[in-house]
């Protein structure tokens, strides 16, 4: 018999189906591997009887002969930035440490639903602010990726670093992910897995903790490209409960998946031919760009002329709301309380949020808070915000001659824990190719492209139009079929 | 306050500047002259079920932390979703202020830290609010110090939520906090500092409350904290440059809207004759002690980081919306009192009396209705009297009357049966007032009331005639000295009448039979 943890979502899925196996049996795989794998530290909280008693349900409706939802008898990840009804839910921060909130989140009901179970909940950098999960309080995540010849943790990206690591160490056959700047396609790429980001709004917010209100956005990070697929379909959907969710239907992703891209176009960025690009890294971007052409398409090379001002005008409009987001963690109402002796209210707040936020998190409050403040927010958020327009304009022109964008998702491969926590700057360079979708809320996925020297993983990334999900899916499986990237870490946890 | 060296003065001026929009309110100080400058922002609570951004509920007076959703309380994750009842009465208030509705307004964020504002931002409208420039009409009252009618300008309404509220009596060394009211929908008014004494701050906070009311979109319970003011006062020589503001939070009644700016005005004076300059500052009213004191200044102001909120999209409106909002606007307080006047024959001021209210009106024009039907006749016939009897009879016998009376029995159809019975010459004003006397206790029907307790005028010529003859007989000098010349005499005979009927004799009917018999 298969090792049922090396499946992924339809594998698992067809398999229950078929009475291959049961959805128990692959839960308890999964279980198994979870608690085998403590020195990943991807996960905050195992929930094992939650994977279980899901699986004991899809069992129960198969043998009463029910129909069986999309995620039927799939163990999942779900990042710690969802709301887990009963579960302590802890953005990865002190502050909320051991809060359990008494609502579940739309996307991950929405999971349940469909009949997926949940392994736990997977470490990330806190509050989702970082790129290497080093920023989380319950201790870094460690790649299962590791250099040929050498011994040195591997950053698994961030901030969904815990659900990277998962999914490419096969503690899980997907995941859920939040992407703000490229939080999820980022790990995604350093582990050598797929994940996407649908277009703003596509997945309801309500329930994730937010970071930054107008770039957050939840997708799967899973195996292939026909896995997401499957998982965004289940998580997307309007929700009356958030006011920026799109109200339109969910197309059959899934179902028309199509790697044949005959007809259309492939825009190139030739910006995103900058300095501090790897050159293992430019070699990838060009087999992509000649995959694509094997697939039908044309290649067109395109302009997105702001792309220079992007990373300036992210790292000032997420932390400015994210310093309004955070305010809420203020130890009256939830999560921790530091109350020196005889302290009065202001003092209660400062005590309490210098002990329950990390440096980073600190560290964008306090940018957000100086770009907000009266005299500066001219000079930086509202300049922020026009870039944030341009930048928009600019992808909106390149989508008037092509129908997706090809990019590397990172300027590098994974790189070592601690190489960059000396230099936030070097650190948010890292995030210079996905900040952009990002700013103008398109669509965007990366895939796995190949190894470079050092045999670690590369990723591609396909931004696509707004709403046009099946576009990049589809540019996504047609490198997916042509790259064959079958590498897997060496077990070494 | 005693021992101060000047006293307000209403010194009525025959040429006024302005086309006679400047008041005649001046503070005469020991230098001179001085006039004083008022806007008022009003926070008026929006009438829904619901609150601004969840389903809460927003009842006054439940338990502390009852009416608090997931989102009130600002738990992680929570967002918040327009109730757009609460968008609709404010588009409705606008169109009532004759104000801008802007068709596209957005959601701010203000940033700040305190126990009562879980969020640590209240949500608000800076940068575009959804109600431009309107403006409200105070009536001439010279009795109240208004010698005439005047426009006050409203800048902008807009949109946000309310905080919760602490209470600090709980516990020895904690403060407790309720966020009942956290998330309730305000709408805040914002004048222009087009006010220019205490007679006009109290008479635009009044009308404002009534076109709250009359539009539905605030009930205007003062003491609830339903609607409250933050009075802004500065004061400067005459035609001089604006003075610097104080803004004086929270002032809860018409009356301490006058005391603050009445009491912060000449404080100012005082500074500035002393000497001194004005801090631009908050400060607190002191209902008690009528005083106002510093809060906090301008210089520990919060910067409070304004932001559009980015889990809101921007207020889009269109047309059908607004036309839907002002075709369900009712009549308001000026057209009416104008329609009162020109169509009615009201008197001004029984026009505005009438109109001042929406209760008031609303039972005047009931009870105008129901008389005119009872009648058959029209009601512009009837007003008048109608409006006497809603004014002072019935207000005059009900407070008479004390806790005997039950108000629940002051139905129009009684009134009208009344009126009825009065305009029929059956029954006399004294008659009317002692059956509403008895309506009010009883509940009791009037027309069975005149019958079984002999309520009613006598205007039987015959019984009348009989009645007089008997009086002209018993007083022949009397008679002779009138038909001598001695006019005044009409009176006593009249009185006698009435006096021998018992007061039931009709009057009209005994002045006739007098007239005739004496020639």
């Amino acid at each position: 018999m298969t090792d049922l943890t090396e499946l992924g979502i339809k594998a698992i899925r067809e398999g229950v189906k078929a009475g291959d196996f049961t959805a128990r049996e692959v839960a308890e795989g999964f279980n198994a591997n979870v608690a085998a794998a403590e020195s990943l530290n991807a996960f905050i909280t195992a929930t094992p009887d939650k994977a279980l008693d899901a699986a004991d349900r899809v069992d129960a409706d198969r043998a009463a002969g029910k129909e069986l939802g999309s995620m039927a008898g799939v163990p999942i990840g779900m990042k710690d930035l969802f709301a887990s009804e009963g579960v302590q839910t802890s953005a990865a921060s002190h502050i909320l440490e051991g809060f359990k909130p008494p609502y579940e989140s739309t996307v991950s009901r929405k999971l349940w639903e469909a009949g997926a179970g949940m392994l736990g909940k997977l470490n990330l950098d806190q509050f989702a602010m970082g790129s290497s999960n080093e920023s989380s309080y319950f201790g870094e995540v460690v790649s299962p990726w590791r250099k040929q010849g050498s011994d040195a943790k591997l950053a698994p990206g961030g901030s969904s670093g815990g659900s990277s690591a998962a999914v490419a160490a096969r503690l899980a056959p997907a995941a859920t992910g939040t992407d703000t700047g490229g939080s999820i396609r980022q790990p995604a790429a350093f582990t050598g897995i797929t994940g996407i980001k649908p277009t703003y709004g596509r997945c309801s917010r309500w329930g994730i903790v937010a970071f930054a209100s107008s770039l957050d956005q939840a997708g799967p990070m899973a195996q292939d490209v026909t896995d997401c697929a499957i998982m965004l379909e289940a998580m997307a959907g309007f929700d009356p409960k958030d006011s920026t969710s799109l109200d339109m239907p969910v197309p059959n992703w899934e179902a028309a998946l199509s790697s044949d891209l005959k007809g259309k176009t492939v825009g190139i960025p030739k910006e995103y031919r900058m300095d501090g690009l790897s050159a293992d890294v430019a070699k990838a971007w060009d087999d992509g760009i000649q995959w694509l052409k094997d697939a039908g398409a044309e290649v067109v090379e395109v302009s997105l002329p702001h792309t220079k001002y992007a990373l300036a005008s992210y790292y000032i409009i997420a932390p400015a709301e994210a310093s309004s987001n955070l305010a809420r963690y203020d130890g009256v109402r939830y999560g921790l309380r530091d109350l020196p002796e005889g302290a009065n209210l202001q003092e209660m707040y400062a005590a309490t949020r210098a002990a329950g936020f990390g440096d980073e998190v600190k560290r964008r409050i306090l940018i957000g808070t100086y770009v907000l403040s009266a005299g500066f927010y001219d000079a930086y958020y509202t300049q922020a915000q026009k870039v944030r327009t341009l930048i928009q304009r600019d992808f909106m022109n390149a989508f008037d001659q092509c129908d997706v964008i090809l990019a590397p998702t990172a300027p590098t491969a994974a790189f070592e824990l601690g190489e960059k926590t000396g230099d936030p700057l070097e650190m948010y360079m890292g995030d210079v190719f996905s900040v952009p979708a990002s700013l103008a809320g398109l669509p965007a996925m990366s895939v796995p492209s190949g190894v470079n020297g050092d045999g670690l993983p590369l990723g591609l990334q396909i931004i696509g139009k707004p709403f046009d999900e099946q576009g990049v899916l589809n540019a996504g499986l047609a490198l997916e079929e042509r790259a064959g990237f079958t590498a897997k870490p060496q077990k070494w946890w | 306050m005693p021992g101060w060296p000047w006293k307000n003065v209403l010194a009525l001026q025959p040429n006024r500047r302005s086309g006679g929009k400047m008041s005649n309110y001046r503070i005469q100080g020991a230098t001179g002259e001085w006039e004083v400058v008022i806007g008022l922002e009003v926070h008026a609570q929006v009438t829904s079920e619901a609150k601004l951004f969840s389903s809460s509920s927003t009842s006054f007076g439940a338990e502390p932390n009852t009416q608090v959703s997931l989102i009130d309380a600002a738990m992680p994750g929570m967002l918040p979703v327009p109730n757009m009842e609460c968008i609709r009465q404010a588009v409705r208030t606008g169109l009532a202020i004759n104000a801008q509705i802007n068709k596209w307004s957005r959601f701010d964020r203000k940033n700040y830290f305190y126990a009562d504002l879980p969020q640590g931002y209240q949500i608000s409208q800076l940068y575009h609010p959804i109600v431009g420039e309107g403006e409200l009409l105070i009536e001439a009252d010279e009795k109240a110090g208004l010698p005439e009618d005047k426009i006050i300008g409203i800048e902008r309404i807009h949109v946000e939520q309310d905080a919760g509220k602490l209470m600090h009596d709980q516990h020895p060394s904690m403060s407790y906090v309720d966020l009942n009211r956290c998330g309730v929908a305000l709408m805040e008014i914002v004048s222009r500092p087009d006010m220019t004494s205490p007679a006009e701050a109290g008479a635009y906070l009044a009308k404002l409350r009534s076109i709250l009311r009359y539009v539905g979109s605030c009930d205007g319970n003062m003491d609830q904290g339903s609607m409250r003011a933050d009075v802004n006062v500065s004061v400067r020589r005459p035609g001089e440059e604006l003075g610097t503001r104080t803004e004086t939070k929270n002032v809860n009644s018409v009356r301490f809207v006058m005391q603050v700016v009445e009491t912060e005005a000449n404080r100012q004076v005082e500074v500035l004759e002393d000497g001194g300059r004005i801090v631009q500052e908050t400060r607190l009213f002191d209902p008690t002690a009528g005083t106002t004191r510093s809060m906090r200044s301008k210089e520990d102001a919060h910067d409070y980081r304004y932001f559009p909120d980015p889990d809101l999209l921007p207020v889009e409106l269109d047309d059908a919306f607004v036309e839907a909002c002002k075709a369900s606007l009712p009549e308001l307080p000026d057209a009416k009192r104008t329609r009162y006047v020109e169509t009615l024959g009201l008197t001004p001021y029984n026009a505005r009396e009438l109109t001042a209210e929406v209760e008031t009106f609303a039972r005047f024009e009931t009870l105008l209705s129901e008389t005119a039907r009872a009648l058959g006749k029209d009601e512009a016939k009837l007003a008048t009297q109608v409006a006497n009897w809603s004014l002072s009879v019935a207000p005059g016998v009900l407070k008479s009357l004390g806790d005997e009376a039950d108000p629940a029995n002051s139905t129009a159809e009684a009134q009208a049966k009344i009126l009825k019975l009065q305009d029929a010459g059956e029954i006399s004003g004294g008659q009317a007032k002692e059956i509403y006397e008895i309506v009010l206790k009883t509940g009791r029907d009037p027309e069975e009331i005149a019958e079984t307790e002999g309520l009613k005028q006598v205007s039987d010529t015959g019984a009348i005639e009989a009645q007089i003859d008997e009086i002209l007989r018993a007083n022949p000098e009397k008679v002779e000295e009138y038909r001598g010349g001695k006019d005044k005499l009409f009176g006593f005979f009249v009185g006698q009448t009435m006096k021998a009927m018992k007061g039931k004799g009709n009057p009209a009917v005994v002045n006739q039979i007098l007239k005739q018999k004496l020639g």
